[in-house]
C-alpha cells in the first residue's frame, strides 16, 4: 500500500486530511459504516442547479491537471443539456496514468465512497442519467474489486440514484486523456480524437458528458456537505481548498499527500541540496533548480514563474546521485513510444527528440544536437489533436534548462550520476498492437 | 470577421497541397507537414484558402468563421 | 465517323448522318469519350489518394486535375445520355437515365448504365457539398467509385456492338487493363501502411538507429 505522509498537529487544526482517511486510522480503507460515520449522508439537493452556484462560490478547480473552473464544465453541460434536450453523461476520470502519480489509485482504494458520492452530485446538479467511473483496475492494489464491492454496497443501500458502471483503462499514458477516454468508452482504442465540437456540448454517445477527475469529485463531495467558505478555509484566496501531491523523495516511494494548495513547495520536498532538482507535474511538467524551487509555492500563480502548473500534484526530488538528463531521456524515450501515432508532427518530432536526448544522455552528441532539439520542439507546439507533444517537449526544455550544467558535462563524455540505476518511474510495457490501447 | 484555417492533425497525411496553395499563411514542417500561421486571414485571401481547402484530399482543412 | 461509329444494328440502314442519326451518333462519341474520362478520373483518383505527384507538376494539380476531369466526364455522360434519350430510333424513356431497367431497349445493359450514372452522380455531388459532410461520409460515398467504373465499363462495352470490335475494342480493353494495374497497385500501397500502433515503435528504431543521419526526411510517416 502507498504509504500516506504523517500528518502534523497543524494539518488537524485546518482539518486536514479531507479526503484521505484521518491520521488515527491512517492506512484504514473508509467502508461505507466509516464513511457515512465520518462525512454523514449524501446531500442530494433534489434541485438542480444549486449546486453548481455552491461549487462557484467554492472556486474548486479540477485536480487531474487542468485545473478548469468546475462549475463552469458543470454549467456548460448542463446549458448544452438543455439547448440540446439530451440527458447527459457523468465520467469519473480515475484513469492516472501518469506513472509518476498515485493519489487518485490511493484515493479510490482509502476513499472510495467519496468520489462515488461526488459521482452522484455532479449527475444530479446537470441532469445525468448516466455515470461511469473509468480507471486503471489493477495498477498495485485491486482498486477495481474494491470499487465494484462499494458499488454494490451503494446500490444495495439504495444511497445511489444514478447506476454507477465501472470502466476499466488500458495501460497507456494517454488513456485519461479526455477524447481518448471516450474513444474508450465508445468502445474503439483509447486514442485522442480531434475536437471540436467539446465533449461537454457532444460527448459519449453524442450527449453532453461531464469528464471530471476522481479528486476532483471528492471534493466536490465535502463542497456539497459543508459549503464553500469551508472549503476556501485552506488553500489560497485565487486557488483555494486542498490537494492530494504524489511525493517522490530520495528513495523514490511514493507518499500521497494532502496539503493546502500555496504551501511551500519545500514542505513536500525536504531540504534541497544547493544542486539539487525537483520535477513538478510529472511527465508533462517541469523541472525547476533547487534555487527556484526555494522561492515556490504549491499554486499556479507562484509555479508560473518557474514556467510550472501544479498539474496532477506530482513532486520528485531527484538524488544527488542520478543525472536529470539520463533519467529525462529515459522518461522522453517513454513518452515518445506512447504516442497515439496519429498526429504526424508527433509521430514525427517525439521518436527523433527522444532519440537526440538519448544521444546527450550518452555522452555521443555532436554539434546541433541541442539545436535539432529545439527546432523540433518549436515545430511541434500546438500541432496534435492532444496536449502530449506540447507537454513532452516543456518538460524537454525544461530539463535542458535545469540541467544545463550536466549538458555541458555531457558533451565532455562525463556525467555527475555515480549511480545507473533508473530513478523515475517508467512503465516497461509499451505498445505493440492495437489491442494494447483497447 | 476574418476567417480562420484549422487543420485535423489526425486527418491530415501531409500530402501539402494547401501550402502549395496558400503559401502566405500555410507552411509545411521538415516532415511534409502544414503549419498554419495562427494569425488572422489577411483580406483578399479567401478565394485562395477555400481553393487550399478543397484541395485537401483527406478533407483535413477547415476554413472557420472567426 | 460512319465508319467508326456507325456499326450499330439500325444505323446501316441510313446512309451519313442526318437530322435523326445525329443524336445518336452524338450519344455514341461521347459516350466513348466518357469511358475514356472515367477511366482518367479513376487513375487520377487513385494517384492523389496515395499522394503521387504528377511528373513536373504541383502536388494539387493531381487532385485539381482529378476533379477537374471528373466534372469533364460528368458533362460528357449527361449529352450522352441526353443524345440517347432524344435519338427517336429506339424508344429510352428519360427515367433510364437514372432508374435501373427502365429501359425496353437493351434493360440489362442500359440498367447498368443507370447505376453507374448515379454513382457518378452521388460521387459529384458529395464531392461538390464535401466541405459540408464528415470525412467518413464523404469516403464512403467516394469509394463506390470502384463500383462505378466497372459498372460503367461493361454498359459501355455491352450496350452497344461498337466497342466488341476495332480500335474501339482495343480502347475498351486497354482502359480495363490500365484500371486492373492501378487497382492492383493501390492495395498492394495499401499493404505496406503501417498500422497506427505499429508506426511509433518503428520510427523510434529508425531514429534511433540514424542518429546521426541529419536528413530529417530519410523516414517520415504519413499515416
Amino acid at each position: 500500500m502507498t504509504a500516506v505522509t504523517d500528518s502534523t498537529e497543524s494539518d488537524a487544526a485546518v482539518g486536514l486530511p479531507r479526503l484521505l482517511p484521518p491520521p488515527q486510522e491512517k492506512r484504514a480503507r473508509q467502508g461505507l459504516e466509516q464513511h457515512l460515520a465520518r462525512h454523514g449522508r449524501l446531500p442530494y439537493r433534489d434541485r438542480a442547479g444549486t449546486l453548481i452556484r455552491d461549487i462557484e462560490s467554492a472556486g474548486l478547480t479540477g485536480r487531474g491537471g487542468g485545473a478548469f473552473p468546475v462549475h463552469r464544465k458543470l454549467q456548460a453541460v448542463s446549458d448544452a443539456a438543455d439547448r440540446y434536450r439530451r440527458t447527459p453523461a457523468v465520467i469519473a476520470n480515475g484513469a492516472e496514468s501518469e506513472p509518476a502519480s498515485d493519489k487518485d489509485a490511493t484515493l479510490l482504494w482509502l476513499s472510495p465512497h467519496l468520489v462515488l458520492d461526488g459521482l452522484q452530485l455532479a449527475a444530479e446538479a446537470v441532469g445525468a442519467d448516466t455515470a461511469i467511473l473509468y480507471t486503471h483496475a489493477n495498477r498495485k492494489n485491486d482498486v477495481g474489486a474494491r470499487l465494484r464491492e462499494a458499488i454494490a454496497q451503494r446500490q444495495e443501500r439504495g444511497i445511489d440514484r444514478v447506476p454507477v458502471q465501472l470502466a476499466e483503462a488500458p495501460a497507456r499514458f494517454l488513456a485519461g486523456q479526455e477524447t481518448a477516454l471516450l474513444s474508450h468508452l465508445s468502445g474503439r482504442a483509447a486514442v485522442p480524437t480531434f475536437m471540436p465540437p467539446r465533449i461537454t456540448e457532444r460527448g459519449l454517445g453524442n450527449a453532453p458528458t461531464l469528464v471530471q477527475n476522481v479528486e476532483t469529485l471528492a471534493h466536490l463531495a465535502l463542497i456539497a456537505r459543508r459549503g464553500p467558505r469551508w472549503f476556501r478555509a485552506v488553500g489560497t484566496e485565487q486557488e483555494p481548498g486542498s490537494m492530494l501531491a504524489t511525493v517522490r523523495r530520495l528513495d523514490g516511494q511514493p507518499k500521497i499527500s494532502e496539503v493546502p494548495l500555496g504551501i511551500p513547495l519545500l514542505t513536500l520536498t525536504g531540504e534541497l541540496r544547493q544542486d539539487g532538482a525537483v520535477l513538478i507535474g510529472g511527465y508533462h511538467g517541469t523541472w525547476v533548480t533547487a534555487g527556484q524551487a526555494q522561492q515556490l509555492t504549491m499554486d499556479n500563480a507562484s509555479l508560473a514563474k518557474a514556467q510550472a502548473k501544479v498539474g496532477a500534484g506530482i513532486v520528485i526530488t531527484l538524488p544527488s546521485d542520478r543525472c536529470g538528463i539520463v533519467e529525462t531521456a529515459r522518461v522522453v524515450r517513454y513518452l515518445a513510444l506512447e504516442s497515439a501515432g496519429q498526429c504526424g508532427p508527433c509521430l514525427n518530432a517525439l521518436p527523433r527528440i527522444a532519440a537526440a536526448l538519448a544521444e546527450i544522455a550518452g555522452g555521443r552528441f555532436r554539434k546541433g544536437t541541442l539545436e535539432d532539439v529545439d527546432r523540433w520542439s518549436d515545430q511541434v507546439a500546438g500541432r496534435g489533436a492532444c496536449h502530449h507533444p506540447d507537454g513532452t517537449t516543456r518538460f524537454v526544455a525544461s530539463a535542458l534548462r535545469t540541467f544545463a550544467a550536466e549538458v555541458a558535462l555531457h558533451k565532455a563524455g562525463r556525467c555527475s550520476a555515480a549511480s545507473k540505476k533508473p530513478f523515475l518511474p517508467v512503465p516497461q510495457a509499451t505498445a505493440r498492437a492495437e489491442t494494447d490501447w483497447i | 470577421m476574418a476567417d480562420k484555417l484549422l487543420v485535423n492533425p489526425i486527418d491530415c497525411k501531409g500530402h501539402a497541397a494547401c501550402a502549395e496553395l496558400l503559401p502566405e499563411a500555410i507552411t509545411l514542417d521538415e516532415w511534409g507537414y502544414p503549419v498554419l500561421d495562427p494569425r488572422p486571414l489577411p483580406p483578399g485571401l479567401e478565394r485562395h484558402a477555400r481553393a487550399a481547402v478543397s484541395a485537401c484530399p483527406t478533407l483535413a482543412l477547415r476554413l472557420q468563421r472567426a | 465517323m460512319n465508319q467508326l461509329l456507325g456499326k450499330g444494328s439500325h444505323t446501316e440502314i441510313v446512309s451519313g448522318i442526318n437530322s435523326s442519326t445525329v443524336m445518336w451518333y452524338a450519344s455514341r462519341a461521347t459516350g466513348v469519350v466518357a469511358l475514356l474520362l472515367l477511366t482518367a478520373v479513376l487513375l487520377l483518383g487513385i494517384g492523389v489518394a496515395r499522394d503521387k505527384r504528377l511528373p513536373g507538376l504541383p502536388r494539387f494539380a493531381a487532385s485539381g486535375l482529378h476533379r477537374n476531369v471528373s466534372l469533364l466526364a460528368t458533362a460528357f455522360v449527361a449529352v450522352h445520355v441526353v443524345t440517347a434519350v432524344a435519338d427517336g430510333f429506339v424508344k429510352i424513356p428519360i427515367t433510364a437515365a437514372v432508374v435501373p431497367l427502365a429501359s425496353s431497349y437493351e434493360r440489362f445493359w442500359l440498367g447498368a448504365g443507370a447505376v453507374s450514372f448515379d454513382l457518378m452522380l452521388a460521387a459529384v455531388i458529395t464531392s461538390l457539398l464535401r466541405r459540408h459532410l464528415s470525412r467518413k461520409t464523404w469516403r464512403g460515398v467516394h469509394l463506390t467509385a470502384y463500383l462505378c467504373w466497372p459498372v460503367a465499363w461493361f454498359h459501355s462495352v455491352f450496350a452497344s456492338k461498337d466497342i466488341q470490335h476495332g480500335p474501339l475494342l482495343a480502347v475498351g480493353i486497354a482502359c480495363a487493363l490500365a484500371v486492373l494495374a492501378a487497382a492492383m497497385w493501390r492495395v498492394a500501397e495499401a499493404g505496406k501502411d503501417v498500422p497506427r500502433a505499429e508506426r511509433v515503435a518503428l520510427l523510434m528504431a529508425a531514429a534511433h538507429s540514424r542518429i546521426h543521419s541529419k536528413g530529417s526526411r530519410e523516414r517520415t510517416f504519413a499515416q
